[in-house]
């Protein structure tokens, strides 16, 4: 086990906060120049699923779960059906009669389960004897059945018919599932990994407990798939784990402190605090070969064929992040702080002197706050390729906590957030090109003006 | 002495104005006739001989108890009209032939008819009292009256002769929308009174025939008695299919208007034919009408208990005439007058300036994909018919004989036989319009018959219009009935019950009364000597010497509208009295020759909207903004500019779509500084809603949206940090302008169009020619981004991954047109706002997303 103990802090310490948080209004690599803000939740939004290339469902602890047309900003359907929060929801792709649908399906607080039809709007089955509430779903496509976890674990059909059922005995139940190869999977409970094994005789289904993987400390918070081979978890103290898939064992092993040694006394004074904040990983995201992880209000991204550490930054945003995307080199978080933010990786320069941030003139000042101000030269590379993650543009709109964001690519990004709101970011020059052709196309249909 | 009414020359394109064709000068449509007075004087100083202060709307009647009589005017206001003689000028108006007045027996059928008559629009002068008018002459129906009709006109009274000619086809159409409402207002009346009376008279019958039956069995069959009752039976009987056939009639009204008077004479012809076989008595219609009758009227008419009827009506002088409101359904009355208003608030001022305003609206009118942007909604705009307008400053399009096929307003059916009546010998002179000499119809013919007739009534008269009424502009109430008779010739007046008498109070040897008992198949009067002495006559006895049945002092409701602003009134020129140039010995020939010139510069007036720029215009949220308000705001807006030296950055952030907060303490400041910056944020909105003038709360992302310049107060409560929060939160998107400490935070300008815009060392000093200077401006810019919006070649990809290079043609392409890197951000905006109107409409609904930019902002100050 490999115990990485991150440090790499300068004096100025309390500057590489405010740099880090405030990247100042000109940002040219920042493409979203348009948003729409879309009103119809009545209480906190948590979860935004894709349907389609246009179409996206959102819920949340109202109990609603909107459609909305993502190029258009309408909301599509309002389904309405649960009484209590959405504790999930998930998109199901299958095939039938040659074409392919998808369905949606939500688990609410009040131990209901829910298949719609995003097309109609209608709630096509409901389960409603459920004996607890279901915290996640895990939809296997290729053997064209679903599964709830919760404190039991749920085998569905694409019609809601209950296929297999396995009650456990723990408290915490199942907060995560990963599918592993040959139909295996992983389910994360309290602070264990439980494999468990679908057995498929005929059209039967039967689940089997494997195995109980106990190397976390505390609570696993997170549990991704990384490749075919891979998989990973996180959990509340900072233990990140990538795991086999097949034999399921412990690959690498990373705890995430978040301290550093003492350099001088000034920032002795700070790590007293330091030591307090929050190194619980809650979100991790992976493109197959780098993981990013969420600690705290850090960033952390791995990489796990060379099973080393890529750029980290400790306060990549003033409060806990909730949600992370990777996309080659770049990266995008949201965070309790109201904020998106979008991140580079890039190749540090040769150690400089540490750059003055200078002020950082919100008002009254002619002060140029521009991006010159991100510490390019904070990081001291202690690993030979660290790079570093530098900001490259901030979305300010949510006045609350960004719970999660989806990406439509060119078609926008939508954010969702505690303020009830949700908002579709857009690439203003790209949108307003594409207004032309819609003008140009109306002309051509009325013959001129 | 009164002579003969003059008669308003009809000039021909060498007569009047010069025809110069410059090639670089507007279209003609658009070019305003040059003020025709050779001398240097002042159009605007010249008395005028008309003894009242400015145009006005009358109504008149022409009763059948007292002659003609003045109804109310509008504006209502004695001093409008001055000492000008309305009850003169109501006998001059009505004493027009008006055609469709007659109702009589068709040839050939036995039931009255209704005459669905179109208006008819003529031009009156009068050159003694200086008074032009636009008559409009209309027949409302009233089943106490003779014939069932009542001849009323609405006239539009000027001064200004050239007004009247210029604007005829616009007044025409104005006062044809006002008819409009009158009239259906009056047909929904009259159902209902003839409902009424066909539940008395059937109530009637059923009383006679038990007393017939009572006679029978008292003293048999043939007793005089029993006779006598078996006859009043017969009557009564006739008289519930007469009336039933008139409700029939009048249910049946045509809700089409037809355009051609070709067409719809053949379509009359062959409508009267199918009308006879309609004839046969079936009970058909009258069930319709009943129907319809009963669902508009289900609780009046429940409620109404049947009157016994009695054989002989009572007296004519004895009865009281119904007023004007009481003929037409209220509502639609009070839309009547209504439309009047509105007519004399358009109508209001110099033709100049009349002009000047219509071309405007029409031009504005032909650039609804930007006028959005920065032009001012106008009151009528939806109104006003634009396709139709056109001025021709040579050829005045006016009334005469406009008999076929022009395209005008759909019913402008204008007749000349009022002035061949009034004016008999200035035939010779004046002569039909070239224009309309292949289309005299009938009609002049028939005027000419008329004429020698020497009868105001003639039953030849244009019975092909008869069928062809307009449909009412208002939802019809009669829409979706069968249409099946269109009866164009009139019919008697029916039965005895209704008998008429001719008002006595014209027996000036004119008049003879006829039958006054009856008047069953016969013109109400008749005129034993020819007209022109009649006219003669009538002027020289001056006046119907009757004070004129105000309808005004019976119905204080009628009372309401209008009075007039003081401001109005104070800066309207004072008119001269006199009848200085005219001389009034000059009749008949002589005004027909009267020079244009020497009419048209009788003076209007302007109109009040050259009050004070001073005042801060109260900007009011939710009511209509006007240009009014707008030209005021010109003022503070050119305090602003030269006070802040920042107000180009200012400018700059409305103009390319960052929203504006104006921090301050003080409300009045705050509003103040808004009313400003008023008219600089485009798409402002008909009611101003892209502006928040005040708000004391925190905003939120949303407003950003929706509001492009807000007032916030600057509070030290706890809101007040909420406030300095969101402020601090969303500042990217926003500029902020500090008026307590003078500052303004906005990204910087580079260029020199705001500079032109809004020049800190400007010579312009009142805030209304600011204004102008600012929305030709704007104009400009409006233009320009119309041309980057719709040019092809500049935003259609080459090919599928070309989306870079149409970013860079776009960025060329403004360079071109010579705008700095933040000037194309304004163009841009512009463009996107025009692409959205284009797209979705004016309508503002829909989830309108929000652009902005990443860029630096600075802190200006003082």
């Amino acid at each position: 086990m490999l115990r990485w103990i991150l440090g790499g802090r300068e004096a100025q310490g309390t500057v590489e906060k405010s740099a880090a948080l405030f990247i100042g209004e000109e940002q040219p690599k920042n493409c979203f120049t348009e948003m729409q803000v879309l009103k119809g939740h009545f209480d906190i939004v948590r979860f935004l699923v894709q349907i389609d290339d246009l179409r996206f469902a959102s819920a949340g602890d109202d109990g609603l779960v909107l459609i909305w047309n993502v190029e258009t900003g309408e909301c599509l359907f309002v389904l309405r059906g649960h009484t209590q929060q959405i504790t999930a929801m998930t998109s199901y792709t299958f095939i039938r009669g040659g074409t392919a649908h998808t369905a949606l399906i939500t688990a609410s607080s009040d131990r209901t389960l829910s298949l719609w039809d995003p097309d109609s709007g209608n709630r096509v089955q409901n389960i409603s004897d459920l004996q607890s509430s279901v915290k996640c779903l895990l939809v296997l496509a290729h053997l064209d059945v679903w599964l709830s976890g919760g404190n039991e674990l749920c085998v569905w059909n694409r019609d809601l018919e209950l296929r297999c059922k396995m009650v456990h005995h723990s408290d915490a139940g199942i907060s995560a599932m990963v599918e592993l190869p040959k139909n295996f999977i992983a389910a994360a409970m309290d602070k264990e990994i439980v494999i468990f094994k679908l057995n498929l005789s005929g059209s039967d289904i039967a689940v089997m407990a494997m195995r109980h993987l106990a190397d976390h400390q505390d609570t696993i918070r997170s549990l991704i798939h990384i490749n075919d081979r891979l998989f990973a978890s996180g959990s509340h103290i900072g233990e990140l784990i990538i795991w086999d898939s097949v034999d399921w064992t412990i690959q690498a092993y990373e705890h995430i402190l978040w301290e550093e040694p003492a350099r001088d006394s000034q920032s002795e004074f700070k790590l007293n605090h330091q030591k307090q904040i929050e190194r619980s990983i809650q979100h991790m995201s992976s493109d197959g070969e780098y993981i990013v992880a969420a600690v705290g209000s850090g960033l952390y991204v791995y990489n796990v064929l060379m099973k080393s550490v890529v750029a980290y930054r400790r306060t990549a945003h003033d409060s806990n992040i909730l949600h992370t995307m990777l996309q080659r080199d770049s990266l995008m978080s949201c965070s309790e702080d109201g904020s998106v933010r979008m991140w580079e990786l890039q190749d540090l320069p040769l150690p400089a002197e540490p750059a003055s941030s200078g002020f950082f003139g919100m008002f009254g000042t002619f002060g140029r706050s521009s991006k010159q101000t991100g510490p390019p030269a904070k990081k001291i590379p202690e690993v030979p390729g660290l790079r570093s993650l530098e900001l490259i543009g901030d979305l300010i709109g949510h006045s609350g906590a960004v719970q999660m964001f989806l990406s439509f690519k060119e078609k926008g990004l939508v954010t969702c957030s505690t303020d009830q709101l949700l908002i579709v970011w857009k690439d203003g020059e790209l949108q307003s090109q594409l207004r032309s052709l819609a003008v140009f196309q109306k002309l051509e249909e009325n013959q001129g003006l | 002495m009164i002579g003969s009414p003059d008669v308003v020359a009809f000039t021909k394109e060498d007569d009047f104005g010069d025809s110069f064709s410059d090639p670089f000068s507007l279209p003609e449509e658009f070019s305003v006739p040059l003020f025709a007075h050779a001398a240097n004087a002042n159009p605007w100083t010249k008395t005028s001989y008309a003894k009242f202060s400015k145009d006005f709307i009358l109504i008149s009647e022409f009763s059948e108890q007292v002659g003609p009589q003045p109804l109310l005017t509008i504006p209502n206001d004695p001093k409008v009209c001055g000492t000008f003689d309305l009850n003169y000028f109501s006998l001059r108006i009505m004493s027009v032939d008006y055609q469709a007045s007659f109702v009589g027996h068709p040839p050939g059928s036995n039931y009255p008819r209704l005459n669905f008559v179109e208006d008819s629009k003529v031009v009156l002068g009068d050159s003694k009292e200086g008074a032009f008018a636009y008559v409009h002459h209309l027949t409302l129906y009233d089943l106490e009256a003779r014939g069932f009709v009542r001849p009323f006109c609405m006239a539009y009274i000027s001064a200004d002769e050239r007004k009247i000619m210029h604007q005829f086809q616009e007044l025409s159409s104005e006062f044809s929308k006002a008819s409009e409402f009158l009239k259906s207002g009056n047909r929904k009346a009259f159902a209902n009174e003839l409902e009424k009376k066909l539940k008395d008279l059937e109530y009637t019958r059923s009383v006679l025939h038990k007393e017939a039956e009572l006679q029978k069995m008292n003293n048999g069959c043939y007793s005089t008695q029993a006779i006598e009752k078996a006859n009043e039976l017969a009557n009564m009987e006739k008289s519930i299919y007469e009336h039933k056939d008139l409700l029939r009639q009048i249910t049946s009204y045509p809700s089409r208007k037809k355009k051609d008077v070709h067409f719809v004479q053949r379509e009359t012809e062959k409508l009267a034919d199918t009308s006879v076989l309609d004839d046969t008595p079936n009970s058909n219609p009258s069930e319709i009408a009943d129907k319809t009758v009963e669902t508009e009227n289900d609780i009046r008419k429940s409620s109404y208990t049947p009157q016994l009827i009695k054989g002989k009506s009572a007296k004519c002088f004895d009865k009281r005439l119904k007023t004007m409101e009481e003929l037409c359904d209220a509502s639609f009355f009070h839309q009547t007058l209504e439309q009047l208003n509105i007519i004399e608030k358009s109508f209001r001022g110099d033709l100049c300036f009349i002009y000047t305003s219509q071309i405007d609206r029409a031009l504005v009118g032909k650039q609804k994909v930007t006028s959005f942007l920065f032009e001012a909604e106008r009151e009528w705009e939806n109104e006003v018919p634009l396709k139709n307008f056109s001025i021709s400053s040579n050829n005045p399009t006016v009334p005469i004989l406009n008999l076929t096929g022009e395209p005008l307003s759909l019913e402008s059916y204008t007749s000349c036989i009022d002035i061949d009546h009034m004016k008999p010998g200035v035939e010779s002179i004046e002569g039909p319009p070239e224009s309309s000499l292949s289309d005299i119809t009938q009609e002049t013919s028939e005027a000419a018959d008329t004429e020698t007739k020497g009868s105001f009534s003639s039953d030849k008269s244009i019975e092909a219009f008869g069928g062809v009424s307009p449909s009412s502009l208002q939802a019809n109430y009669f829409d979706g009935l069968e249409r099946k008779s269109k009866v164009s010739i009139a019919s008697p007046s029916e039965s005895a019950s209704s008998s008429v008498a001719v008002p006595q109070r014209m027996t000036d040897g004119n008049l003879v009364l006829m039958d006054a008992a009856c008047c069953i198949g016969q013109e109400g009067f008749v005129f034993e000597e020819p007209l022109p002495e009649l006219a003669q006559e009538c002027c020289g006895d001056t006046v119907v010497n009757r004070e004129p049945l105000s309808l005004l002092q019976g119905d204080p409701a009628l009372q309401m509208d209008y009075i007039l602003e003081e401001s109005a009134l104070a800066e309207s020129p004072n008119m001269g009295l006199t009848f200085s140039e005219l001389n009034t010995g000059v009749l008949s020939e002589e005004v027909a020759k009267i020079n244009i010139e020497d009419v048209s510069d009788s003076t209007s007036f302007m109109s009040a909207s050259t009050s004070s720029d001073r005042a801060v215009s109260p900007f009011t949220y939710g009511s209509a903004l006007t240009l009014k308000q707008k030209k005021k705001a010109g003022h503070n807006a050119l305090r602003f500019i030269r006070q802040y030296p920042f107000a180009q950055q200012a400018i700059f952030c409305l103009l390319s779509g960052r929203t504006l907060v104006i921090l301050g303490v003080d409300e009045g400041t705050v509003r103040k500084l808004v009313n400003a910056l008023l008219f600089f944020v485009p798409n402002l909105g008909k009611y101003g809603e892209t502006v928040q003038p005040w708000l004391s709360s925190p905003f939120q992302l949303i407003d950003l949206q929706r509001w492009k310049l807000i007032g916030l107060q600057r509070a030290a409560s706890p809101a007040g940090s909420s406030i300095l929060h969101s402020l601090n939160r969303y500042s990217r998107y926003i500029s902020i302008l500090d008026c307590d400490s003078k500052t303004l935070r906005c990204p910087p300008y580079k260029g020199t169009l705001i500079s032109r815009l809004a020049d800190h060392r400007t010579q312009i000093k009142r805030g209304s020619t600011y204004f102008l200077h600012v929305q030709g401006m704007l104009t400009q810019l409006t233009a320009r981004a119309f041309l980057y919006t719709f040019c092809h070649h500049i935003h259609l990809p080459m090919d599928i991954n070309d989306q870079g290079s149409v970013t860079s043609r776009r960025t060329n392409f403004l360079l071109q047109l010579g705008y700095t890197v933040e000037e194309s951000k304004i163009v841009q905006y512009l463009s996107e706002l025009i692409k959205q109107h284009y797209m979705q409409g004016s309508s503002k609904g829909g989830n309108q997303s929000f652009c902005f930019n990443y860029t630096t902002s600075y802190l200006y100050k003082i």
